[in-house]
């Protein structure tokens, strides 16, 4: 079964498990898309095969890396997550000692080998994140007053606060999250639609960035080595990048205008859906907090931020 | 099945429209009644706001508007003004890039019919239909950066139809489409029109693509079908000046649109241009293998490969096309081989009168000796756009290349004379018209090279989206620089382009490439003397150079190009070039 496939299959369990929602009936989301797919099978003919074929390498390509769905965290709902790493940072911030942070860390790592994450992925997530938490610690050991254990806390402390922020992002998938503050969190509609569109456009810009350095390179322009000139050459291609990010932007605003996005009441054609895993994950927290600051003040070294 | 119920009835009485900071007016006057149902082919010269009407239609101007101006008269749709009756109306443009909003192509679908809100049962009924109206061969799933153009345009046509417009507005929606994507939403058009009452009101240049004529089938001689039953001409500053069935239309007003840069059927341009005289190759790619960028960062996917152990050999004097439909690789190579990117695996190396430079590969030439002996021109001109005025641009390269004033102004005039840019030379180059911006870009390669010209001038496209003025020009100037002995390679999927001027045409499929194909006697000529057994042997064999003497000399013979591009044309072209050989 591929990825869509079980995506496909996974939301129609989803429909089927919980049973009909406020207004889903019987043509719900997977059920469309396997109607349509039959229908694409039998007209076939020239176009839908060749299509097929010939977009097959660039899937894989501009897909991006997709995450197994069957991980209970992607699956959890992103407000969810999110609210989730809030917390975390709340009852983080207050408390300076490794100790308590340790404890959060730990539960946070724990927690890995539910999100889907291959290890290859992990190591471009987690190298950057491991070399922050080692500056801070080193600048605070450095510089600091508080001595190697405020040193350790303080990377603790950092990595315990960023890691489930990380998971709540890199385990979400852009459109479930929009759905889901929005109809969760109620965060304003427009702005959210907005930066998803603007998030489809990234790969487009990155493209466009490549463009103008070939552009410059057939002009005669590349730095040769000379940092003075690579600094002239970048801020160049900065600016025609500006230019033409704003007129994609306009653009892509007036084909949304046009699409009737201006203005009135919209409606969802997906359901975000909380369920009893969400709350679980938000008790959880909480209770993850209160255990790490137990046990930090029974051993003596819980330590409260000063200013 | 209709996507449509009915039809809209679109008034527009003394309207007109100004953009914001200009002193002229874009539109003025147009006085025109759009019954419901009626589909309506809007034609005029290159900004004569034909855009900005449709846009005006689809409710984008005005105060909340995403589009600022001035806007005069009166616009009605159904009787009530257009941005009230959005939602009503749907508009597709010409790039499907800046069209989809979502990530998924179900979603996306969703978007209008959620903006309209409609319950959730409804919507995906909607969406399901519109993906079967246009052919949509994927789940809804489906991402939308997975698809082809074709594939993206369709699903931006679904997303309109899924809000059941009763005027449905059409900007170029075949454009930026290779030729079997055009082809498949055309299909789907003629289909939308058999089963929507829809009103439809279309803005095409390529007016052979929506217009049906016996005389006029398309490449697979396929013969093309009325797409419209109304033609309405619209004149910059003035309102319609024509109005009619197709036919009367052309025959009335055929020459003055012609004359003012419309692709009207029976009356495309006939350039004249000569031939080259071909000459020992002077690049040549071998065993090529490349792939796409990756992803952004760490958390990329590895490109997928683009090409695959392709073959190709530029020669002088003679025009190269590579064809291929989108994603084909035609762009890759042609990168490859202006030495902007690096192959993979393989190697593109110069030869002959390029290897005398240098013989290292083109990629690792340093860019101002790249720019001074090839020359690329990039598909959107504003990309390799470098200074702030046209006279800057012109002057950057010989000024780079240590020219006095006074040479380089002497320089720059001739190439503002030769490209029609005189009037233009302290414009910032943005500013430019789309023919105008392309002129400009092909005088900036020109502007690099020694005498005038590099010796390998690469064109991305360089045909797209320009009126008959611009066209005609682009490939007369084209084939005055092959007939010095410049090497001219084209990616294109432009038919016009391959049949007056190419000689050697080099098909890509899934970034394959086909042997050679001889689009002219001169390139049939070129191919006959190397065939592709004696190709492979002298590339398993000898070292780079020794091969590029063995080739010879080339000639080509008389007449050998201009063949379908007009009686006058042929004529010209053999005295002269005949004349040229003595």
């Amino acid at each position: 079964m591929s990825a869509a496939g079980a995506d496909r299959g996974r939301r129609a369990a989803r429909t089927a498990a919980e049973g009909a929602p406020e207004r889903t009936p019987a043509p719900g989301r997977a059920g469309a898309g396997a109607a349509v797919r039959a229908e694409a099978a039998d007209c076939g003919g020239e176009g839908g095969g060749s299509a097929a074929v010939r977009t097959a390498p660039a899937e894989s390509a501009s897909a991006g890396p997709r995450l197994p769905r069957r991980a209970w965290l992607p699956r959890a709902d992103p407000a969810g997550k999110l609210l989730a790493a809030v917390l975390v940072a709340a009852g983080l911030i207050p408390v300076v000692d490794p100790v308590t942070s340790g404890v959060v860390l730990a539960a946070g790592l724990g927690l890995l080998p539910f999100s889907g994450l291959g290890r290859a992925r992990l190591a471009a997530l987690g190298v950057p994140l491991l070399l922050m938490g080692a500056s801070i610690g080193l600048v605070n050991l450095v510089f600091g007053e508080e001595g190697p254990m405020g040193a350790l806390g303080a990377a603790v402390r950092l990595l315990a606060i960023a890691l489930p922020s990380m998971l709540a992002a890199v385990t979400s998938d852009p459109t479930d999250m929009a759905d889901s503050l929005v109809q969760r969190l109620r965060v304003p509609e427009r702005p959210a639609i907005a930066v998803l569109a603007a998030l489809r456009l990234i790969p487009l810009l990155a493209e466009q960035w490549r463009t103008l350095g070939r552009a410059r390179r057939a002009r005669g322009l590349d730095s040769g080595g000379n940092p003075a000139r690579a600094a002239a050459v970048f801020t160049g291609k900065a600016f025609a990048l500006l230019v033409r990010s704003i007129r994609i932007g306009t653009l892509l605003a007036m084909a949304m205008d046009a699409r009737g996005f201006a203005g009135g009441p919209r409606s969802h054609a997906r359901l975000s859906r909380w369920r009893t895993a969400d709350t679980a994950l938000l008790a959880g927290t909480l209770a993850l907090l209160a255990a790490a600051h137990a046990v930090s003040a029974a051993a003596g070294t819980w330590t409260p931020l000063t200013f | 099945m209709t996507p449509a119920r009915g039809g809209a009835r679109v008034e527009l009485a003394g309207w007109g429209w100004r953009h914001s900071g200009r002193s002229r007016w874009s539109l003025r006057g147009v006085d025109l009644l759009i019954e419901p149902g009626e589909r309506v082919l809007l034609l005029g010269a290159s900004g004569a706001g034909k855009s900005t009407l449709l846009h005006a239609m689809a409710g984008l101007t005005g105060e909340s508007g995403a589009v600022s101006g001035d806007e005069e008269g009166r616009l009605r749709i159904d009787g009530g003004p257009a941005a009230a009756s959005r939602g009503g109306v749907a508009l597709v443009s010409q790039d499907p890039e800046t069209q989809l909003v979502m990530a998924r192509s179900g979603d996306d679908a969703a978007f209008g019919p959620e903006n309209l809100g409609l319950e959730r049962a409804e919507i995906w009924a909607r969406v399901r239909e519109a993906l079967e109206e246009v052919g949509f061969g994927y789940g809804p799933d489906r991402p939308t950066a997975a698809l082809s153009g074709g594939e993206k345009q369709r699903l931006v046509l679904a997303g309109a139809l899924a809000m059941r417009p009763r005027l449905l507005l059409l900007d170029e929606p075949t454009a930026n489409l290779d030729r079997a994507g055009a082809a498949r939403v055309r299909r789907v058009l003629e289909h939308l029109l058999r089963s929507s009452e829809a009103t439809m009101v279309l803005v095409e240049h390529r007016v052979a693509e929506v217009v049906g004529d016996a005389a006029n089938a398309d490449e697979a001689g396929e013969a093309v079908a009325d797409l419209v039953d109304r033609v309405v001409v619209v004149e910059p500053g003035a309102g319609v000046v024509a109005d009619g069935e197709p036919a009367a239309v052309f025959a009335g007003h055929g020459r003055s649109l012609a004359d003012q840069g419309v692709w009207v059927p029976g009356r495309e341009p006939r350039p004249s241009v000569r031939p080259g005289a071909a000459g020992p190759a002077v690049i040549e790619a071998a065993g090529c293998t490349a792939r796409a960028p990756g992803g952004i960062g760490l958390l990329g996917a590895p490109g997928a490969p683009v090409l695959h152990g392709v073959d190709a050999a530029v020669h002088p004097g003679t025009a190269t096309a590579l064809t291929g439909p989108n994603g084909a690789g035609k762009s890759t190579l042609l990168g490859l081989l202006a030495g902007l990117d690096a192959p993979q695996d393989g190697t593109v190396a110069p030869r002959g009168r390029l290897a005398g430079v240098s013989t290292r590969p083109l990629a690792k030439w340093p860019a101002r000796r790249l720019a001074r002996h090839v020359g690329t021109v990039f598909q959107h001109a504003e990309d390799q756009f470098v200074t702030g005025s046209v006279r800057d641009e012109l002057a950057f390269a010989p000024r780079r290349a240590g020219l006095s004033e006074g040479e380089t102004r002497r320089r720059v005039d001739e190439l503002l004379e030769r490209l029609r840019l005189t009037g233009l030379a302290d414009v910032h180059p943005f500013t430019l018209s789309g023919g105008e911006k392309r002129r400009l870009s092909v005088a900036t390669a020109l502007s690099s090279g020694a005498s005038h010209a590099p010796d390998v001038l690469l064109l991305d496209e360089p045909t797209f989206g320009q009126d008959t003025r611009t066209w005609r020009e682009l490939v007369e100037l084209l084939s005055e620089l092959r007939a010095d002995g410049r090497a001219v390679v084209t990616a294109t999927h432009d038919a016009a382009l391959l049949r007056c001027f190419t000689d050697v045409e080099i098909g890509l499929s899934g970034g394959y490439a086909r042997p050679p194909a001889a689009r002219s006697e001169a390139g049939a000529a070129l191919l006959a003397d190397r065939p592709p057994s004696a190709r492979s042997r002298e590339r398993s064999g000898s070292g780079p150079d020794g091969r590029n003497d063995a080739d010879g000399a080339h000639r080509s013979p008389p007449g050998a190009d201009a063949d379908r591009c007009g009686e006058r044309g042929r004529r010209r072209v053999s005295g002269r070039g005949e004349g040229e050989r003595r």
